[in-house]
């Protein structure tokens, strides 16, 4: 049998439920793991404490038979979501101790349900990169490694240290936010499964805005099934975030039934990017063979505006981060930067701000207040909200063509060397989220599946889009995928 | 568009970011690359479409307009860097 840690949620849940195991035994397996994998700088703040008090109360209620899928489950909760009394800092110096006095509405519907917190995972800072580097915790790093190379490889971002606990077995599963693929991506580098649901469809209150337009949590899972059963427990309205959406939430495990027959299947030829590696074309090949052989129709389909997806989300995302990020002046809570002799108000704001960002932060900060500018604000924001429902009318006119899930590859590379792109230009780094910004852009579920490793061992994923508000759907395709790739492999342990 | 130093400078202090005189140049360079990257927005035919402001098309929900929350001044001082008295405590105001 597998160690505890190693368990799936839906493992873990019927082996509860039949009295095989407790809680408080699966989180001391975790509390264990993580103890033992300081290497890996996933945990940034554990909560050993919290998490044994909801283990022990967990196998109360699991004892007195009413408790739902997630109890008793141990998760990591990405250091975005504000956790009451607990350090959330969305790893920026300039919210150095701050412990919220509210709990986020995910966080409090996961405690709720009696998943056990074992602490806070490091991120890139306010979820602003692609590879944790930016991290005022230091890089999270990949639990995986190139064969015969021990370069430490990035884990993804902007949920890495989400992405490396799953895959290194700190943690059953964990919370991640995406804005542009900070879900996808990561769990594409770590050999796990990440699903971004449609926007709306969990609530966004207590989550540290970054671009409220565009930001979704969603879970970092081992399986489909997994993410299936933690959604299940995050999602729903919630009248605290006005465009949390007032649906009902299906069971999505119900939906994974493993039948995708009749089903048609767009592959959009706009993806096929100049470049991309041919060991992803290939698994796109593979991928969509896959479906096939499942009884799924393959159709050629054309998102013609793909192309302006990238520049589009660099001038929206960073515009309304830099209204969000306006509330961290050093007045309310985290940092404020020593003053000098005579400094007012406006030095105070200047100096803060200048210790307590850092340098990405300020760049997309200083974007968006350049393209929100007077003069500006028509010539690029605008611009690019009007190219964004473009966007958004491709993906409509290939779903109201009867297209049911769209298959493309989740990254156009397989994890890199942390500190490999320090030299690049920023926009280098931002070429990452080709395939997973239009999504975002659009506010679709998509969802990132493990499919296979490249030559040097490394996992790549695969992304599934879905419509509006069918995660169900999504899941039923993503959990084919699964079954079909076989994906088994894990990390050889050297942390 | 190119950005130069004293544009740089200029929405360095609209953000309320202190930036060095001699980072400003690097500083302009980058802003530069990215804006660059961005212009290729203006490939696109955007004639007659409308801004996106949300995804899901929507109404914001509206409640009562009454007092639901409150009292609890000092958890909401409790993070602050500077309390005193009741009251968030900042340099200073000369305009």
């Amino acid at each position: 049998m597998s160690q505890p840690n190693q368990l799936t949620i839906a493992a873990a849940r019927d082996a509860l439920r039949k009295g095989e195991i407790t809680s408080v035994e699966l989180t001391e397996a975790c509390l264990a793991a993580i103890e033992a994998a300081g290497a890996l700088n996933a945990f940034v703040h554990p909560t050993p404490e919290i998490a044994m008090d909801r283990a022990r109360a967990a196998d109360a209620r699991i004892a007195a038979g009413e408790a739902p899928a997630m109890c008793g489950v141990p998760v990591g909760i990405k250091d975005l979501f504000c956790t009451q009394g607990v350090p959330s800092q969305a790893a920026s110096r300039i919210l150095d101790g701050f412990r919220p006095e509210y709990e986020s509405t995910v966080t409090a519907q996961l405690r709720d349900a009696g998943a056990v917190m074992l602490g806070k995972l490091n991120m890139d800072e306010f979820a602003m990169g692609s590879s944790n580097e930016t991290s005022t915790y230091g890089n999270a790093v990949n639990p995986w490694r190139r064969g015969g190379d021990d370069t430490p490889l990035t884990p993804g971002g902007s949920s890495g240290g989400s992405a490396a606990a799953v895959a290194a077995d700190l943690c059953l599963a964990a919370t991640g936010t995406d804005t542009g693929g900070s879900i996808r991506q990561p769990a594409a580098f770590t050999g796990i499964v990440g699903l971004k649901p449609t926007y709306g469809r969990c609530s966004r209150w207590g989550i540290v805005a970054f671009a409220s337009s565009l930001d979704q949590a969603g879970p970092m899972t081992r399986t489909v099934r997994d993410a299936a059963i933690m959604l299940g427990a995050m999602a729903g309205p919630d009248p605290k975030d006005s465009t949390s959406a007032d649906i009902p939430v299906p069971d999505f495990e119900a939906a994974l039934t493993g039948d995708i027959r009749g089903k048609r299947i767009g592959i959009p030829r706009e993806y096929r990017m100049e470049g991309m590696p041919a060991e992803i074309e290939a698994l796109w090949h593979q991928g969509a063979e896959m479906l096939k052989d499942a009884g799924a129709e393959i159709v050629d389909i054309s998102l013609p505006h793909t192309k302006y997806a990238l520049p589009a989300y660099y001038v929206i995302a960073p515009a309304e981060a830099s209204s969000n990020l306006a509330r961290y002046d050093g007045v309310r809570y985290g940092h404020r930067a020593t003053l000098a002799q005579g400094d007012g108000i406006v030095e105070m704001y200047e100096k803060t701000r200048a210790e307590g960002f850092g340098k990405e932060v300020q760049r997309r900060v200083m974007i968006g207040t350049y393209v929100l500018s007077a003069g500006f604000y028509d010539a690029y924001y605008n611009r690019a909200r009007k190219v964004r429902a473009l966007i958004k009318r491709d993906f409509d006119t290939v779903f109201a063509d009867g297209i049911d899930a769209i298959l493309t590859p989740a990254t156009p590379s397989a994890a890199f060397g942390l500190g490999e792109m320090a030299d690049a230009d920023p926009v280098q780094m931002y070429l990452n989220d080709v395939f997973t910004v239009t999504v975002n852009l659009a506010g679709l579920p998509g969802i990132a599946v493990p499919a296979g490793l490249d030559r040097q061992g490394l996992p790549l994923g695969l992304q599934l889009i879905g419509k509006p508000w069918d995660e169900a759907g999504l899941l039923t395709h993503a959990h084919v995928l699964e079954q079909a790739a076989g994906f088994v492999s894990k990390p050889a342990k050297w942390w | 568009m190119s950005i130069d130093t004293e544009t740089a400078r200029r929405v360095a202090h609209l953000a309320r970011i202190a930036v060095k005189d001699d980072e400003l140049p690097a500083l302009a360079r980058e802003l530069s690359g990215i804006l660059t990257f961005m212009e290729q927005l203006n490939e696109v035919d955007v004639e007659g479409v409308e801004p996106m402001t949300s995804v899901t098309p929507m109404r914001l929900k509206r409640r009562e307009d009454v007092v639901t929350d409150g009292g609890m001044q000092d958890r909401i001082l409790a993070n602050a860097p500077d309390a005193r008295e009741g009251f968030f405590a900042v340099p200073k105001v000369v305009e």
